[in-house]
């Protein structure tokens, strides 16, 4: 199973202090925090992609790549790429780039985005969000399956002889994951391609997660995928611990009451019972971690949201050391010991690979630009 | 005889409050013109949701997105009711902002073409077309339908005997037998699943 860390990526003041941090500050704050997830022991960063303030991520496989460059082992992922009002184009091409110069260590989740000014913004319309989900995921497929594409949809100009470049490595593309809250039509398209669901489970009743799970697990096994139980299921969690329990819930708290989504609204106690959130000692957020299991079933990837709301940075750090070592692998045995021997592990660029067999990238287009040539003749 | 569910929202702020007891009054009205529909009184659940006891709650759905879980059986009572019975107070030439809240939170689709008795208090006659000029508006938004008769009482409705007493019974009588009319007409409500209606991925391809 894999453990790893997802940002929001908001400019948040801090309510204790009142300071807020630039910019500046955050962006160079998140690729500490991406290194920091490798060095105690995680397996995922994933960042958000956002076009409006106070979110400063507006291009993700632009950080990602840095954060690839002074990174070994650390899978880099999203939460989440719009699918919505990005090229499909620009998605194929700058994910197969990131891929290419990490070495495979990329995956990515789509989601649709929920801020209707950003749809005009990029000539879209929120209220067409899932066909817009689903016309462009079908030619991101495309065009990352295909090296030669001929496509003609409803939301974007029509493509002829296209190519995607680069080719995605090794010939096989990232895996996707796609992320929705509660739209059934999303976890229908991730059970369609055989792909991953994720659910966001923060700010959210798990009641959602597991409606949303169980649907996509049943439509996975329907399209042949697999059986129900092997389907590729994500989940988000929000935590906050120190070694006593009492401690944590005194220093999140104003954290808590001034956050934006829920701040000023329930008691910190009550959206505890309300949602997966966790504010307490490590052994604390271990149990409630492995209780996750109860309603969604054995899953592959758990990520956790430690840096939203004006925490600054030395606290999500400490967060992150307390995950390392004393959550982290306390849930990575327990689980193993949990799961059966046929639910698989989340994909990876390798297994993806070795399932598939690696395939000559180069492209065989019938001609370039360049000499005007095909292939065959110029040889 | 297919199940009834009548579902009474009020909005009133003290204990007792006027708006309940004409919520009372309505809803036994309308239980009784339905069993003279022949839909027995054993076949007709009545659930009330006092919006006063769902206040914090409300408040906090307004800023989480999401119903916590003393707030979704109330909301659930009332999308899936064959029949709803809505009763405010007037604040300031409308409805109550914690009536409107409720309805804000309800999802905009889950009450299309539900019948709705209107009812509103207040403490003088001045305020009775806020039912019509507030209220009605808003369920009309809703894509409710809504009795042609809505009740308001005002203070001095509910004294004693005289012409005012005496009219406020005969609209109560009058509403209950539209709401009746339009309850026992139509088949017992279906809460929707939006698993089980979800559209296969052809269906969602083909539409693009």
């Amino acid at each position: 199973m894999q453990f790893g860390v997802f940002s929001v990526s908001d400019v948040t003041t801090d309510p204790t202090t009142g300071r807020t941090p630039s910019e500046a500050e955050r962006i160079k704050d998140v690729v500490t925090i991406a290194k920091k997830a490798e060095e105690v022991g995680l397996d995922v960063f994933a960042l958000g992609e956002h076009h409006n303030p106070p979110f400063f991520s507006s291009s993700p496989t632009t950080t990602l790549g840095y954060i690839a460059g002074q990174t070994e082992r650390l899978q880099l992922s999203t939460a989440t790429t719009l699918i919505t009002t990005n090229d499909p184009v620009k998605i194929a091409e700058d994910f197969a780039m990131l891929q290419h110069l990490a070495g495979g260590r990329v995956d990515l989740m789509m989601g649709r985005g929920n801020t209707g000014p950003v749809y005009p913004w990029f000539g879209k319309d929120i209220r067409e969000g899932i066909p817009l989900a689903i016309e462009n995921y079908a030619l991101l497929r495309r065009l990352w399956d295909s090296d030669v594409v001929d496509w003609e949809g409803r939301f974007r100009t029509p493509l002829r002889g296209f190519t995607s470049t680069p080719r995605p490595l090794d010939g096989v593309a990232p895996f996707v994951w796609h992320g929705s809250i509660r739209s059934p039509e999303i976890a229908e398209q991730a059970a369609y391609y055989g792909d991953g669901f994720f659910h966001n489970h923060i700010f959210w009743p798990a009641e959602h997660t597991k409606r949303m799970v169980e649907f996509y697990r049943r439509r996975f096994e329907h399209y042949g995928h697999g059986a129900a139980d092997q389907a590729i299921v994500g989940l988000g969690g929000q935590v906050f611990m120190r070694k006593n329990s009492q401690d944590a819930v005194d220093e999140f708290r104003p954290y808590f009451d001034n956050a934006p989504v829920y701040g000023h609204g329930p008691s910190l106690e009550d959206f505890s019972r309300e949602t997966p959130l966790t504010v307490g000692s490590p052994q604390q957020v271990i149990e409630r971690t492995l209780g996750f299991r109860d309603y969604v079933g054995d899953y592959q990837r758990q990520l956790f949201l430690v840096d939203h709301a004006g925490l600054p940075l030395k606290t999500v750090l400490e967060q992150l050391d307390i995950l390392g070592e004393e959550v982290v692998p306390v849930l990575r045995k327990e689980f193993a010991a949990l799961k059966p021997a046929h639910v698989p592990d989340a994909p990876t660029h390798e297994s993806l690979v070795a399932a598939k067999g690696a395939t000559d990238p180069r492209v065989y287009a019938p001609a370039d630009d360049v000499t005007g040539q095909a292939p065959e003749e110029a040889a | 005889m297919e199940k009834r569910r009548i579902a009474v929202v009020s909005a009133g702020l003290s204990v007792p409050s006027s708006t309940r007891l004409l919520a009372d009054r309505l809803t036994a009205a309308t239980v009784a013109a339905l069993r003279r529909r022949g839909v027995e009184a054993g076949d007709v659940t009545v659930e009330v949701v006092e919006l006063r006891e769902h206040a914090r709650d409300l408040a906090d759905n307004l800023v989480t997105g999401f119903a916590n879980a003393e707030l979704r059986p109330a909301l659930d009572a009332v999308t899936g009711a064959d029949g709803i019975i809505a009763v405010t107070p007037i604040f300031s030439a409308s409805y109550s902002g914690l009536f409107k809240t409720f309805f804000d939170v309800v999802d905009k689709d889950a009450l299309t073409g539900k019948p709705v008795l209107m009812g509103a208090t207040a403490g003088t006659a001045r305020h009775s077309l806020a039912l019509e000029h507030a209220m009605r508006p808003l369920f009309a938004y809703l894509r409710t339908v809504v009795t042609p008769t809505a009740v308001f009482a005002a203070s001095e409705d509910w004294g004693g005997a005289g012409e005012a007493s005496h009219g406020l019974a005969s609209r109560i009588e009058r509403a209950a037998e539209e709401l009746a009319e339009l309850v026992a007409a139509r088949p017992a409500a279906r809460t929707a699943d939006p698993f089980a209606d979800a559209p296969s991925f052809e269906a969602l391809l083909g539409g693009v």
